[in-house]
């Protein structure tokens, strides 16, 4: 019997173990998946959590729901693997073989790479990437009565790039419902020139930051955080004033992947970002947040990624060329506040343009605009997130790479 | 996408003034794009420049941590040789996009 061993059951590993519980030969193959805990976070979701949209029920499930009868869970962590060997370690000391190894284990948060963050943490610094993070900001933002609300990006990559905005736009809705926005000063803090970067993204949602009063400091790469005097403070000495300071901190591989030898400076594993296989062993694949390759770290990507990833594990375990399908399609919702959203769809080679989606001119979702029916679509996300994406069942007229279809591409 | 003289040479730039082509670089012409932003290039914008080029032509993200990786200069230093915005400077003397998100 060969080995298919997933790491990490997250959104990426789950997908592929119902995706390969149905394509490979069980007689010939055994499929096992480990994750060292078994709450399964649906993570776009601990956006809404800080604002009392969403409770901790609503995002967070069993791992064993998702992973299909036949494939064998191993609730443990992995403490190594060893590539050369085609073996890993668990944290309890046992070592796995394995024919064929995805590896699945993600992307988090790190505050501990930024000096003096630790200090404030959960009194005036908080996180909403975590779910102790967003529920910690529900209880301060229940006795919040104005001041300086600052939303701060450390550095990139991080998971979803438009969930630091996100965040802002409903603060400002959310603020304004209380009766705070005049007491609050909004200020978005970002390492890049821009809150916005692409050129048709930037000229056609500047007007947002405006339209909310949210001030934007650009350029900012942070060395340090003094949470006494409440201070995030810049390399080229500029400071910024907080009252609340709601963080991304660095996000990062796991150590794991570091303590084996296959990270980058962030710990994420070089990856092939046409075919997904690793650069450095061809029976080792990566998928999702865990990967260096340049598409966003989101969970769309992840859905689309774990199509091309079947087929190219299929073409591998026939000693076929793998196919270079993966364009780095992105779907994402971007919450605008006021019960509104926008829709965004690219790929490596096309930025967010404007246009219409799924189907040309009748849509019915707008892209690269603001509408009611694309927030009802973030709501829904969610329910095809828990019922459809983790268990693998493809989604109707949305594929895996990119279509041009309706998209005013110049 | 619009043409531009550099040192002497047609170039494409986007509305942002990056080159489009990062072929199409020299030296010259970082030098000129340099003077257009203020900044007289040292030896030390020199080899940063070129670990950039290196880096984009391996299809390494451009970040902060990584240049502060480099050996080059630390992230301290790179600011003092890139007032103001240290990233999408370089990036526009090193002839490569500017280091951008998704949106
Ligand atoms: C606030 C927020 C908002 C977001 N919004 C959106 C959105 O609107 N749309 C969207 O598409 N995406 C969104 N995302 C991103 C999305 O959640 C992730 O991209 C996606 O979950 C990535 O899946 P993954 O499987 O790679 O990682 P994960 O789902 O994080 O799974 C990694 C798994 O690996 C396990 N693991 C790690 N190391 C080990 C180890 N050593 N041993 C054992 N197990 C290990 C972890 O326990 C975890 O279960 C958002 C993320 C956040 C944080």
């Amino acid at each position: 019997m060969k080995k298919l061993v997933i790491l990490g059951a997250g959104s990426a590993g789950t997908m592929m173990a119902n995706h390969l519980n149905k394509k490979l030969d069980k007689a010939e193959w055994s499929i096992t998946i480990i994750d060292e805990y078994e709450s399964h976070y649906y993570q776009p979701g601990f956006l809404f959590i800080p604002f009392g949209i969403y409770k901790a029920k609503d995002v967070v499930r069993s791992k064993h729901d998702f992973i299909p009868k036949g494939v064998e869970f191993i609730l443990k962590r992995v403490k190594t693997i060893a590539a050369e060997s085609n073996t890993i370690t668990l944290a309890s000391g046992e070592t796995l073989p394995y024919d064929l190894l995805i590896i699945a284990t993600g992307a988090k948060i790190n505050p501990a790479e930024t000096a003096g963050l630790d200090e404030g943490w959960y009194k005036d610094i908080f996180d909403f990437y975590t779910l102790e993070g967003a529920k910690a900001l529900y209880e301060r933002l229940k006795t919040w009565t104005g001041g300086k609300m600052v939303v701060h990006i450390t550095e990139l990559p991080i998971k979803c790039p438009v969930a630091p905005l996100e965040f802002s736009f409903l603060a400002d809705s959310w603020l304004r419902k209380k009766g705070l926005r005049d007491k609050t000063e909004l200020i978005y803090v970002t390492p890049l020139s821009g809150a916005f970067t692409k050129p048709t993204s930037s000229k056609a949602l500047g007007y947002l930051l405006e339209e909310k009063g949210i001030k934007l400091v650009t350029d900012f790469g942070v060395m340090q955080v003094d949470a006494e005097k409440k201070k995030l403070i810049s390399y080229d000495e500029i400071e910024v004033d907080y009252d609340l300071l709601v963080t991304i901190p660095t996000n990062m591989g796991d150590r794991m992947i570091e303590e084996s030898g296959l990270g980058d400076d962030l710990n994420y594993v070089a990856t092939d970002k046409n075919t997904l296989q690793s650069k450095a062993y061809p029976n080792v694949f990566v998928i999702g947040d865990a990967t260096n390759i340049p598409a966003s770290k989101a969970g769309s990507v992840a859905h689309f990624e774990a199509e091309i990833l079947t087929e190219n594990i299929l073409l591998f375990l026939e000693g076929k060329p793998l196919k270079p399908d993966f364009d780095g399609h992105a779907n994402c919702f971007i919450e605008s506040g006021n019960g509104k959203a926008l829709l965004i769809d690219f790929n490596y080679d096309v930025e967010p343009v404007f246009g219409t989606f799924p189907f040309p001119i009748i849509g019915p979702m707008q892209l690269l605009r603001e509408s009611r029916l694309n927030h009802i679509g973030k709501m829904v996300f969610k329910w095809i997130y828990w019922n459809m994406l983790l268990r693998a069942i493809p989604i109707p007229l949305i594929t895996a790479k990119m279509s041009r279809m309706g998209k005013k591409i110049k | 996408m619009v043409q531009k003289t550099l040192a002497g040479k047609n170039v494409e730039v986007n509305d942002e003034g990056y080159m489009t082509t990062p072929s199409e670089w020299s030296r010259d012409i970082a030098t000129a794009l340099a003077t257009e932003i203020g900044i007289t290039l040292t030896d030390k914008h020199w080899e940063v420049l070129e670990y950039l080029r290196k880096s984009f032509n391996e299809g390494v993200a451009l970040s902060l941590r990584k240049v502060g990786n480099s050996g080059i200069v630390d992230i301290k230093g790179l600011y003092s040789l890139f007032p103001g915005g240290p990233l999408k400077k370089s990036a526009l003397i090193a002839g490569i996009p500017k280091p951008a998100s998704c949106v």
